[in-house]
Order: C-alpha cells, then sequence, then structure tokens
C-alpha cells in the first residue's frame, strides 16, 4: 500500500516554510510592550486635572495590557483638533487613536475602522446610546466611534436662583431639586419655551437680562437648534428634502422676534465665552452653556456661582430638547494596532473608568450611555450642593444637535455655518422681514445639498 | 603623428573640462547652488501645497470624482460667494491704502526728526508689525468685546453711546480694517522711510530755491523717486491683505451674518469647519489669477522704470 498523498513542491515549500518560521521565530516573551504601540490623540480638556485623570487609567490599561501608549492632548483652540483630524486623514498616518469632535467621526466614515464590537458592548453594560449619539456615531449601520466620555457635554439652562425667583417668581431648585429631593412636576410641565421667553422678559424688565448667544460659534448655534427641534421646526428633513419654507419655522423665528428685544444688543457678536463672562460678572440671569461657566464663577466669583443652578430646557409642542454635543473617540483604518485600540475603547467606555471620568471633570462630562446618569459628582458638585444634579438628560428629554435629522452631510454645514442663528439675526437685527429669512435660508440650504 | 592624434582628440575633454569649470565657477551657477536650499524649502512648503491645493479644487466634495471648474461654477452660483469677494475686496482695498497713506505720512515725520533720536520712534512704531498679530487682535478683541469693551466705557462716561462694535455689520466691517491698518502701517512706513532716505537731499534744496512749496515737494521729487517702492510694497501688502485670516477670525468669526468674512475664513469655514475641502481649496484661490495679473502689471512697470533708470 503505497501512500495516496505525493509530496509535491508545493507541500515541500509550506513545510519548509512553516518549519522556517517555527525555527527562526524567537521565543515569545511577554515583554513590558509585548502587545506593540498605540499613539493617541484625546482632546484636551477644559477642567483642569481632567486630562491626568484621562492618562492614569489609560496607563493603567497599557501596564496591565503591555502596550507602549503615548498620548497627545490637542487643544480645540483654534480649531486645532480638527485641522488635525484634516491632517491625518489626508496622510493617512497619525495617532492610533483620534478623538472627533460631534461631527468629524461621521464624515471621516470610510477611513475610520468600525468598532461595533466595542459599543455592542458598552451598550449591553451602560445602557442604550441616546438618539444623537447614534445619529452622529452611527453610519451605515455601523459604528464607526465609540461615544467618548471626556469632551461629550450639553447646553441647557444654567439660571441665577436668587434672579429668576426676583424677577420671574421661578423656583428653579423646586421645579429640579438636587439629589434626593421631590421634583414638582407641575412646575416641569409649565417649563416651556412661552414660560422661558416670559421669565425672560421679566429679568429684562428686572435689569439682568437673559445672556442668549446669537453669533456663529457653537454655543449659539447649540441652543438655536434646540430651540427649532423643540417646535418641529426643521431647515431639511431625514430624506434630504429642504423643508424650510415651513409653518414651524415661521413660528420658531416669530418667537425669535419678540426674544432678542429681551436681550443684550450685541448678543449676535457672542462668541462662546461672552455668555460665560455675562453670567460670572453678575449680570446675567440665565446663559445656555454646560457647567464650565459656573465652575469658573467658583474660583472667580464665588458669590454668583453660589446662585447657580444648571436644570433642563424648557420644552416645545415636540418635546423637551436638550442641546447636546457628544464626542467620539474613533481609530482610523490604517492603525497598525487595532486590536489594542479597540481594546482601550473598551476599557475607557467601562462604567467604573467613565464614572472617574466624569469626577475629573466635576461632572462636566456627559458619558454616551443613559444607563450612566446616577454618579455622585452630580449630586455632590457645589456650592450649592447639587447644582449640576439635573446637568445630565433624564426623563422626558431628548438630547439634539442643530442641523438634526437632516442627513449628517448637510446637517454639518446647517450647523458650521450657522444657518439658523443668521436666520434668526436676518429677520430681527438685519430688519428683514421672516419671509425674507427663509427664502435666504432656503437658498443657503440649496448649496448644501451638493455632493 | 600619433602624438598629434592623440592632441587632437584630447582637446574636445579638456575643452569641456574647461567649460564645465567655468560654468561652475560662474557667479550665477554658485548663487544658485547657494540659493539651492531655500528653493527646494520654498518647492516643498510653498509650490507643492498650492499645487495640491489646485487638484484638491477639482474634485467633488467626498473627494473621489473630478469635477473640473465644477467648483468654481458652483460657487459663482452662490449669493454668498459673492458678498465675501466684495468684502474682501473692501477690506483689502481700503485697508491697503490706508496703511499706504498712513505709513507715507508718518515715514515722513520721522524722516524730519533729528538722526538721534529717530531710532527711538523707529522701534516704538514698529511694535504693532513685530507683536504676532493673533496676540494683538486678542487685545483688539477685548477693546471691541461687545459687553465689556474699553472703548464703550470711555464713551459712556463721556456722554456717548456705546458703539456695538462687533455686532453691527457696518462697524465690524470698520473694526477688521481698523485693526489690520494698525497692524500694517509699520511695514510701509519702514519701506518708505528707507526710500525716503535714498533721495538725494540736493533734489529738495533745488526745489526750494525754485520756491516749491511741501506740496510740491512731495508731488514732484518724493512720489516719482518712491514710485517703485510704493509700488512694490502696495502689491506685497495687497496680496498679504486678501489672504488675511487671524485678525478676522478673532475678532468676529466673519460675523455678523457672515458680513465681514474674507477668502480665507470663508473657506476655513467651507473647508475645515463643514468638510468640504474642496469648495474650500476652490474659494482660497479665487483670487490667484486675478493677484497674479496685478503682479505682473506692477512688477512690469517697476522693471521698465528700472531700465529707464
Amino acid at each position: 500500500m503505497s501512500s495516496s498523498k505525493k509530496f509535491s513542491r508545493r507541500r515541500f515549500l509550506a513545510t519548509t516554510a512553516a518549519a522556517s518560521a517555527v525555527t527562526l521565530a524567537p521565543p515569545y516573551i511577554r515583554g513590558a510592550h509585548a502587545a506593540g504601540k498605540l499613539s493617541v490623540g484625546f482632546w484636551d480638556h477644559w477642567v483642569p486635572g481632567a486630562n491626568d485623570t484621562l492618562t492614569k487609567i489609560c496607563n493603567e490599561w497599557a501596564a496591565k495590557e503591555k502596550v507602549d501608549i503615548k498620548i497627545d492632548y490637542i487643544t480645540s483652540q483654534g480649531n486645532k483638533n480638527i485641522l488635525t483630524i484634516v491632517a491625518e486623514a489626508q496622510a493617512k498616518s497619525g495617532h492610533d487613536i483620534l478623538q472627533f469632535p460631534a461631527w468629524d467621526a461621521s464624515f471621516n466614515a470610510k477611513n475610520l475602522a468600525p468598532v461595533d464590537d466595542v459599543m455592542n458592548a458598552a451598550i449591553k453594560n451602560n445602557g442604550s446610546a441616546p438618539s444623537v449619539v447614534e445619529y452622529l456615531g452611527k453610519v451605515d449601520g455601523h459604528w464607526i466611534g465609540v461615544a467618548a466620555t471626556t469632551g461629550s457635554q450639553l447646553k441647557g439652562p444654567c439660571g441665577r436662583i436668587d434672579l429668576l425667583k426676583k424677577y420671574a417668581g421661578l423656583d428653579i431648585v423646586k421645579m429640579y431639586p438636587g439629589a434626593g429631593g421631590k421634583p414638582d412636576t407641575a412646575l416641569q410641565d409649565q417649563w416651556t419655551w412661552e414660560a422661558f421667553l416670559a421669565a425672560a422678559e421679566k429679568c429684562h424688565k428686572g435689569g439682568n437680562p437673559f445672556g442668549l448667544a446669537l453669533g456663529q460659534t457653537s454655543d449659539s448655534v447649540d441652543w438655536v437648534g434646540a430651540l427649532f427641534n423643540a417646535y418641529g421646526a426643521q431647515l431639511v428633513d431625514a430624506k434630504g428634502n429642504i423643508t424650510v419654507k415651513s409653518d414651524a419655522v415661521k413660528q420658531v423665528l416669530e418667537y425669535a422676534q419678540r426674544l432678542v428685544k429681551v436681550l443684550p444688543p450685541d448678543v449676535f457678536a457672542w462668541d462662546d465665552a461672552s455668555n460665560n463672562k455675562y453670567l460670572i460678572s453678575g449680570q446675567g440671569s440665565l446663559i445656555m452653556n454646560p457647567p464650565s461657566a459656573w465652575a469658573v464663577a467658583k474660583r472667580d466669583n464665588l458669590k454668583v456661582a453660589e446662585q447657580c443652578w444648571t436644570f433642563p430646557s424648557p420644552k416645545g409642542v415636540k418635546g423637551r430638547y436638550a442641546p447636546g454635543q457628544p464626542y467620539f473617540w474613533g481609530t482610523w483604518k490604517w492603525s497598525k494596532n487595532i486590536p489594542a485600540a479597540k481594546s482601550l475603547l473598551a476599557h475607557l467606555s467601562e462604567r467604573a473608568s467613565i464614572e472617574r471620568l466624569v469626577a475629573a471633570s466635576g461632572g462636566y462630562d456627559i458619558p454616551g450611555f443613559s444607563g450612566l446618569r446616577d454618579f455622585k459628582t452630580w449630586a455632590e458638585e457645589g456650592p450649592p450642593k447639587g447644582t449640576v444634579y439635573n446637568y445630565p438628560p433624564r426623563a422626558d428629554q431628548i438630547v439634539s444637535i442643530a442641523g438634526a435629522p437632516a442627513p449628517v452631510g448637510i446637517a454639518n454645514q446647517i450647523y458650521n455655518q450657522a444657518t439658523m442663528t443668521k436666520m434668526i439675526a436676518k429677520c430681527t437685527q438685519g430688519g428683514e422681514s421672516i419671509d425674507k429669512a427663509i427664502g435666504w435660508g432656503a437658498s443657503e440650504l440649496e448649496g448644501f445639498m451638493r455632493v | 603623428m600619433a602624438n598629434a592624434t592623440a592632441i587632437n582628440a584630447g582637446m574636445p575633454v579638456t575643452r569641456r573640462r574647461m567649460t564645465m569649470k567655468k560654468f561652475v565657477r560662474r557667479k550665477s551657477t554658485i548663487a544658485f547652488v547657494m540659493a539651492l536650499p531655500l528653493i527646494l524649502l520654498i518647492a516643498l512648503l510653498v509650490v507643492y501645497p498650492a499645487l495640491f491645493s489646485m487638484y484638491l479644487a477639482t474634485l467633488n466634495k467626498s473627494m473621489e470624482h473630478f469635477v473640473g471648474f465644477g467648483n468654481f461654477e458652483f460657487l459663482f452660483k452662490r449669493d454668498t460667494f459673492w458678498m465675501v469677494v466684495k468684502q474682501s475686496c473692501i477690506f483689502a482695498i481700503s485697508a491697503v491704502f490706508f496703511k499706504a497713506l498712513i505709513g507715507f505720512f508718518v515715514a515722513h515725520f520721522v524722516h524730519a526728526i533729528p538722526a538721534k533720536g529717530q531710532r527711538k520712534w523707529r522701534g516704538m512704531l514698529l511694535v504693532p508689525w513685530v507683536i504676532p498679530p493673533a496676540m494683538s487682535t486678542l487685545g483688539w478683541f477685548w477693546l471691541f468685546d461687545p459687553t465689556y469693551s474699553a472703548f464703550n466705557w470711555i464713551f459712556v462716561r463721556i456722554g456717548i453711546d456705546p458703539v456695538n462694535w462687533l455686532g453691527d455689520p457696518m462697524w465690524a466691517r470698520f473694526s477688521v480694517i481698523l485693526v489690520n491698518i494698525w497692524y500694517g502701517a509699520p511695514f510701509f512706513l519702514i519701506m518708505y522711510l528707507a526710500a525716503l532716505k535714498s533721495v538725494p537731499e540736493q533734489l529738495f534744496e533745488a526745489a526750494s530755491i525754485d520756491g516749491a512749496n511741501w506740496w510740491q515737494k512731495i508731488w514732484y521729487i518724493t512720489l516719482p523717486m518712491m514710485r517703485n517702492i510704493i509700488s512694490i510694497t502696495v502689491l506685497f501688502s495687497l496680496i498679504v491683505t486678501f489672504a488675511n485670516f487671524d485678525i478676522v477670525r478673532i475678532l468676529t468669526n466673519g460675523g455678523p451674518v457672515d458680513q465681514t468674512h474674507v477668502f480665507a475664513t470663508w473657506a476655513f469655514n467651507l473647508g475645515i469647519q463643514s468638510s468640504d475641502i474642496p469648495l474650500g481649496a476652490s474659494v482660497s484661490l479665487f483670487m490667484l489669477p486675478i493677484l497674479a495679473i496685478a503682479a505682473i502689471f506692477i512688477l512690469r512697470g517697476v522693471n521698465q522704470r528700472g531700465n529707464e533708470a
């Protein structure tokens, strides 16, 4: 019986190669950096010390996983983080993991490695991702970014307890109390954009107007986006049809005409720092901002900080929309160490890591998972104690971003070119009619349809 | 005979060696070799990005297809684009005009100061040009701050109504142009001062003897003698001012309602922030042919006058 298997040339080569590989390969030693290198570019946090905690968490993971990690913190001052993203996408080289502001992950979807495994596991452990996170982080059914804790924020109202009570008779602490308090649901139901306007009028009359930016930077665009969404005023619908010429948009612009009359006259020139300064100086009775303004007030003007209370946005006919801005962590397709990158992202998405990050930011960071709204940081931060307890979105709040639900490529332009605030500026400061402002908006939107 | 043949055969080689030696020793060759590192640097940092941006301007939004001049066709149909063209022209032309005017007159005043005290003034007047504009513009932003403007603080104290410097379109345009003039005038000043120093004193003395007044001396002596330097500085400044980014970006970010956007800030807004790099590249390249033609004419004029002299 001779063997039916021939020892062919191809088989010889394969056997030889395998034998050589076994012989020549160095013995596997689990060294200090056995799992390779990983370079990471995180967003440079505003809050002092927040970067240190993130570094510590990453280093702990790197030591355990034997990865040689290098972390860069990239500032968003002067859009340096966006410039870095664009440069790395063009060069197809750079960091293995990069942090992406709201729109930039989806725009770079074709260059990013899917992270479905990481996100699905995180959602299973931490609860669902808010619709805005899904809208920006999921492309063609695949997660292209992991919901980042650092940088993700909400821009709801931060009001003065004393001034709102004095001028508008509005007890915001009773309406949205701190941890353990019983919320006044009747007051919450009455907290609508109309009630907001009434309070703004009274505070203006009292000499401490609301400080709502209407410029072209993100603080302006974010709260205006929530206002539009609360009235169901979409400039472009989810299918990409231009829907700006609608009664809902008209209604919002009419509302804005009434609101602008009771705001400081210079709000059209405000940047992202202006509203903070306005609150901290003691002039403003309410701004729409993350608690960073309160945090600075705590340092610079304690008397003001002690009266600040962050609470949910008013609701409109379509619901209570909270202006959110989620960030994402993504890994480029050309990264040389995708397994290590995913392992780190999974580690950063664990509840324990997220809780430490939220604590390090003083409650500024909002985790991108609905099950993570119970950290003690929000309950304990002060003064006054519980001032940011209502900052994370709970109950009836719908986290949204200006421009949504339009397809991301169009919504991105609506957002970054501040189409909504410009429409308001045109029919208020510019003295144009609402119809003319809408016509101008429609013409701009036609330009955004470019592919 | 054999020797002669060898000599004849060797001659071209020797001559070639001599020619090569001469070529290497030529001043222009040495100059070229010495400038080569700089030429390579410019090719790498200027020519390559310029060509790359031209390439980008021919792609569609997703940067996957060649669209030729499609992006420009699209831009020409947009009202906002023509508004940016108009604003860029107002910004650059008015700023350069006032920079040149202020630079010219201040150069005369400084020139009139005795040599001993002149250095101090020259140094002080150059300060705006020496400070990085991103920093000095932040200083100006605080002066114009929408809510806490230092200018308005003074105005209120002397009974003048506060001005909405950055919120009102007209004042916002005024503010960005003013800061550009403040920053750029010292460049004109120093160039004109250098040019003034090279105008022979005898010409002014002769004109004085002939009874020429101050204005006539400027019109008939100073201006003709400075024509070349004025042309070159205006051209240079026009190019730089058209490309200005930091002042508008820091002061107004293009607002209110895009009414202070210039090419660079709008290109950044479209290309980087709104993720439409080809359209951003097209906006930034729009002025290239216009400025190139202007440069050709101005430099040809300078050359001709140089040859006449």
